[in-house]
């Protein structure tokens, strides 16, 4: 994940609504529901075909994008600001010559659309000279004019200001009154009105919704001079406005009370309990460092996952695409020809860019591509990655993964990880009978501070809350535990994954990757899993 | 619409002013044409242009906000935008912390211009990629690297009668240079706002004598050692740390520049006496904007005045409640340095390690700003002033407050991270490295 993208949503929080930022122009409320009429995209898409086509390209793909989002800010008892905001424009992806080009524009005129197709065409043209092995694409079926939508029940954007507004009022205040110094929270929404056309034949009309809830709930003590936060549990989701109905069937209870989310999200309950966890936090020892079996929460894991599997599995970061900026893979393509043990034997970790409710759903990918679920790690044995079009040759693919994402009209498609998750264990076993087997382990959830080398060996992670196990039984709340890991060391480690009645997802809209920096958005299921033996440090450090 | 002119933007903030009902309207319009180009694997992978134009307006009733924005420019779009954003601020909650736009402003224009940067085409990127690219063929290296460059302007207008426009240009390389067998690697970057400065195959050079240097790396133990951290290596450190001069979360007790007790650590020496950090606008080697984002001038001030604590950054409300004077967001930092380069630094060295990079660097405790992070693409041991052999890279865990006390000596300040910033060589005892990484 990319600290910049961080940062610029960080000036949304502090209010600079009206500078540029990286989510597009600010509009009205009303505006998030509409649409570009088809015929209208369809028009603009041709005439970027016919003009690559007759500027000399063989190959020729249009994105007509429509990206919405909607941010409802708010601290203690004030809304910071409601932003609404709209990008709008086409980008054009041409090989010309055997290299790529690509050029985008704002101005929805077929003049504009076909002047920026002919613009990428020269500048393949320009690359192709110092270029030495022509782009090679999977072949891909055209498949016509074809829709799919987010299977959402409700649509977030239509709900009104007023009750977004009113719910975060009533979050807030009921984290004040448990005691909290300061609170925060937000709601941001994303609709993305994707179009894809292409030289292969291929008119995709697809409507994608993704929403997220966070919180961050602090406890200050002046006297001591100590703060704590505690962030919310719930995780950025492809779903409606459902997700904020907190079902109870959605909740997942320890015995020490702490309650973490699935498919819904009790956002007023979670803001109670962070509440009370930052002030525990304040008075909680600091951790013995040691070896400790780790029994993580999923909402937590998520980020091991994404970090330690997801990213050292996607074919351009092992080729060496991505060598100047977030690194390449230990995980080489020598690793899976010679089946590599990645983890244990009950390590089964797969990609799918089709779970209901995931951030990575889609009917289509960027490039056109139907989307799928495939193994990557099959009973602890590494065996394929995450493609797309131009690399799947390289593998001996023949067909490509549909993981191919844009963050905008404006950004060039390429790699991005799809939902990337742990397969569940396949007998019995809950997070209290999980528990009960650890003498001198540590239970940790959500998800804290995160960094790993460029090639994807060495972790360190944090979480949000942490408790002591000792002898089979939970104990106090515990803090300032990180731990440090190898990630091969790690998955081998892995000695029990609950049954599939505790699987749930972690998300994250800010995946970074690339160069001009791109934001995806990704979610990973897993278990409570357990992981013995594991490094933990102590993470306090004195100012004096 | 490219790059409008003063008078073009001026025209078109003046009728968006003239269409407002409000009791107050600021608009501000900015775009401009960026390019870029990408290789790896010793071929260009992706290359591209994109030219966008947006104007936004922000409109207040009372203390009730909208915002909204636009990218036509024709009457009827302008007076449509103007309307979209009154109706959004009739539905808007009251904002308790709303403040007033800013009075008529006098600007000092800053140098953030550079025509050769603006004129770059195409044909040029791939150039510079194949300066980059080509010396690794020869030498059976493997290059990726990337090139973003950018012309843009910007306008802003309130109908107190504020106004400002200016133009910029930047222009960011970076190169990672790795041996076939992947056990070596190097990494050189370049910002720069006139690319007529940049010399990508000079550059290159860097990239691929530390990428040969670094094969057959040492595993040391992990602990606290000496380090001298290139520019490029401290400012990852120093740019995270700045993000938390915030006046407010000082004073409401959640920074580490909170006091215990109650209020902040203004005036209060926190780090080493040679620490020089400032901001201003006008420092020839990163000019910055000559305004902040609501509109204020902004100035030199300094931030660590001698390892105290200068200034801290308030946003105008914080200012007005805390009956402080309302200043400008900073929009550079500055670190002095010495006069030394790095090799200079190298050479006065007994014992210690050598960090061209970091990377991934994270929070893990915002109390003592502690991070965590880990050395790249060219970590050496140096013995007796010279470098001896390359090391297996390292992670961190690490305060830059705690390693900005732990100053052995400081070499020359230079331009780094996205051209906001200068920073110098470092040369620092007992950095605190935590575990090895076997990543090259």
């Amino acid at each position: 994940m990319d600290r910049r993208d961080f940062l610029a949503l960080s000036t949304f929080f502090t209010g600079a609504a009206l500078s540029p930022s990286i989510f597009g122009k600010a509009i009205a409320a009303e505006q998030l529901q509409d649409r570009i009429d088809i015929a209208v995209k369809k028009s603009l898409a041709d005439a970027a075909l016919a003009a690559a086509t007759s500027a000399g390209a063989s190959y020729c793909d249009v994105r007509v994008g429509r990206y919405l989002r909607q941010f409802v800010i708010t601290r203690e008892r004030n809304v910071e600001n409601i932003v609404n905001t709209e990008s709008t424009g086409t980008g054009v992806r041409v090989i010309a010559d055997g290299a790529w080009g690509f050029a985008a524009t704002d101005v929805m005129t077929e003049d504009a659309v076909a002047a920026a197709a002919r613009q990428a065409t020269a500048i393949a043209k320009a690359n192709a000279r110092i270029q030495t092995s022509a782009v090679q694409l999977a072949p891909t079926p055209g498949v016509g004019e074809v829709n799919w939508r987010t299977p959402i029940k409700k649509n977030a954007m239509e709900v009104p200001i007023a009750d977004k507004v009113a719910l975060l009022m009533d979050v807030n205040d009921s984290a004040l009154n448990a005691g909290a110094s300061f609170v925060n929270s937000l709601l941001f929404l994303v609709n993305e009105q994707k179009y894809f056309a292409s030289t292969d034949g291929s008119y995709i009309d697809q409507d994608v919704h993704r929403i997220w809830a966070p919180i961050t709930v602090t406890a200050v003590d002046t006297t001591t001079g100590k703060f704590r936060s505690r962030e919310g549990l719930s995780a950025p989701m492809g779903l409606g406005w459902e997700y904020m109905d907190g079902r109870a069937e959605d909740k997942f209870v320890l015995s020490n009370g702490l309650t973490t989310y699935g498919m819904s999200y009790d956002m007023k309950e979670d803001a109670i309990a962070a509440a009370n966890e930052a002030q525990a936090k304040l008075k909680a020892p600091s951790v013995k460092p040691g070896k400790y079996d780790l029994v993580l929460d999923p909402n937590h894991l998520g980020l091991t996952i994404h970090e330690s599997v997801g990213h050292p599995l996607e074919l351009d970061r092992v080729l060496g695409y991505e060598a100047n900026y977030a690194g390449t893979s230990f995980a080489t393509m020598d690793k899976r020809d010679e089946g590599f043990k990645y983890g244990s034997d009950i390590v089964n970790l797969f990609a799918d860019k089709t779970q209901v409710g995931s951030l990575g759903a889609v009917g289509y990918d960027d490039e056109g591509v139907k989307t799928k679920r495939w193994d990557l790690i099959k009973d602890g044995v590494l065996v394929d990655y995450q493609t797309i079009r131009d690399q799947a040759h390289i593998v001996g693919k023949n067909e490509s993964d549909g993981c191919c994402y844009a963050d905008s009209w404006s950004s060039v498609q390429f790699q991005r990880m799809a939902n990337v998750s742990l397969a569940p264990g396949k007998t019995k076993m809950s997070p209290e009978d999980m528990i009960a087997g650890v003498e001198n382990g540590i239970y940790i959830a959500g998800r804290g501070s995160f960094s790993i080398d460029q090639q994807r060996y060495n972790a360190q992670f944090g979480g949000t809350v942490f408790y002591e196990i000792k002898n089979g039984k939970l104990g106090p709340m515990i803090e300032d535990v990180a731990y440090q890991m190898r990630t091969p060391e790690f998955w081998g480690s892995c000695s029990a994954i609950c049954d599939e009645t505790d699987y749930r997802m972690f998300g994250s809209f800010f995946d970074g990757k690339g160069q001009p920096s791109q934001i995806s958005a990704v979610s990973h299921g897993s278990s409570t899993t357990r992981f013995d033996g594991i490094n933990v440090i102590n993470t306090a450090r004195s100012l004096g | 619409m490219s790059i409008l002119t003063e008078a073009q933007a001026k025209a078109i903030l003046d009728k968006v002013i003239a269409f407002s009902t409000a009791d107050e309207i600021s608009a501000q319009i900015g775009g401009g044409i960026s390019g870029n180009v990408r290789f790896a694997r010793n071929d260009i992978s992706t290359s591209g242009i994109v030219d966008s134009t947006s104007l936004g307006v922000q409109v207040a009733f009372g203390k009730r906000v909208g915002t909204a924005s636009i990218n036509q420019f024709d009457d009827a779009s302008l007076e449509r935008v103007v309307r979209r954003a009154e109706d959004l601020a009739r539905l808007a909650p009251e904002n308790p912390e709303f403040m007033p736009a800013v009075a008529k402003q006098t600007y000092t224009p800053t140098d953030t211009y550079s025509a050769a940067t603006a004129a770059l085409t195409a044909e040029a990127r791939a150039k510079i990629a194949e300066a980059s690219i080509l010396p690794c063929r020869e030498r059976g290296l493997i290059a990726a690297g990337f090139l973003e460059d950018g012309a843009s302007f910007f306008a802003h207008a309130n109908s107190n009668g504020n106004f400002g426009y200016q133009q910029s240009t930047v222009a960011d390389y970076t190169c990672t240079v790795r041996t076939e067998d992947g056990r070596g690697s190097g990494w050189v970057a370049s910002n720069v706002q006139d690319v007529s400065e940049l010399n990508a195959g000079d550059d290159v050079q860097i990239a691929m004598r530390k990428a040969a240097a670094s094969v057959e790396a040492q595993a040391l133990e992990p602990g606290k050692y000496t380090v001298i951290l290139e520019p490029a290596a401290a400012s990852g450190l120093i740019s995270f740390m700045m993000n938390f001069f915030s006046a407010r979360s000082a004073d409401e007790g959640r920074s580490f520049l909170s006091k215990q007790g109650g209020g902040n650590k203004l005036g209060e020496q926190i780090m080493d006496p040679r620490v020089m950090i400032y901001t201003d606008p006008a420092h020839p080697g990163v000019p910055a904007m000559p305004w902040d984002d609501d509109g204020l001038p902004r100035e030199k001030t300094m931030i660590i005045d001698a390892g105290k604590v200068a200034n801290l950054q308030y946003s105008r409300y914080w200012a007005n409640k805390q009956g402080k004077p309302e200043t400008a967001g900073w929009g550079n930092t500055i670190m002095e340095g010495g006069t030394k380069s790095t090799s200079e630094l190298i050479a006065g060295t007994d014992r210690g390690i050598l960090v061209t990079r970091t990377w991934y660097i994270r929070m893990v405790d915002p109390q003592a700003v502690l991070l965590t992070g880990l050395t790249r693409d060219g970590t050496f041991y140096i013995e007796n002033g010279q470098l001896k052999y390359p090391i297996k890279n390292f992670r961190f865990n690490e305060s830059p407050v705690i390693m900005l006390n732990n100053i052995e000596e400081l070499g020359r300040s230079v331009r780094v991270e996205d051209g906001s910033m200068m920073v110098p060589a470092m040369k620092l005892r007992d950095f605190t490295f935590t575990s090895l990484s076997d990543a090259v």
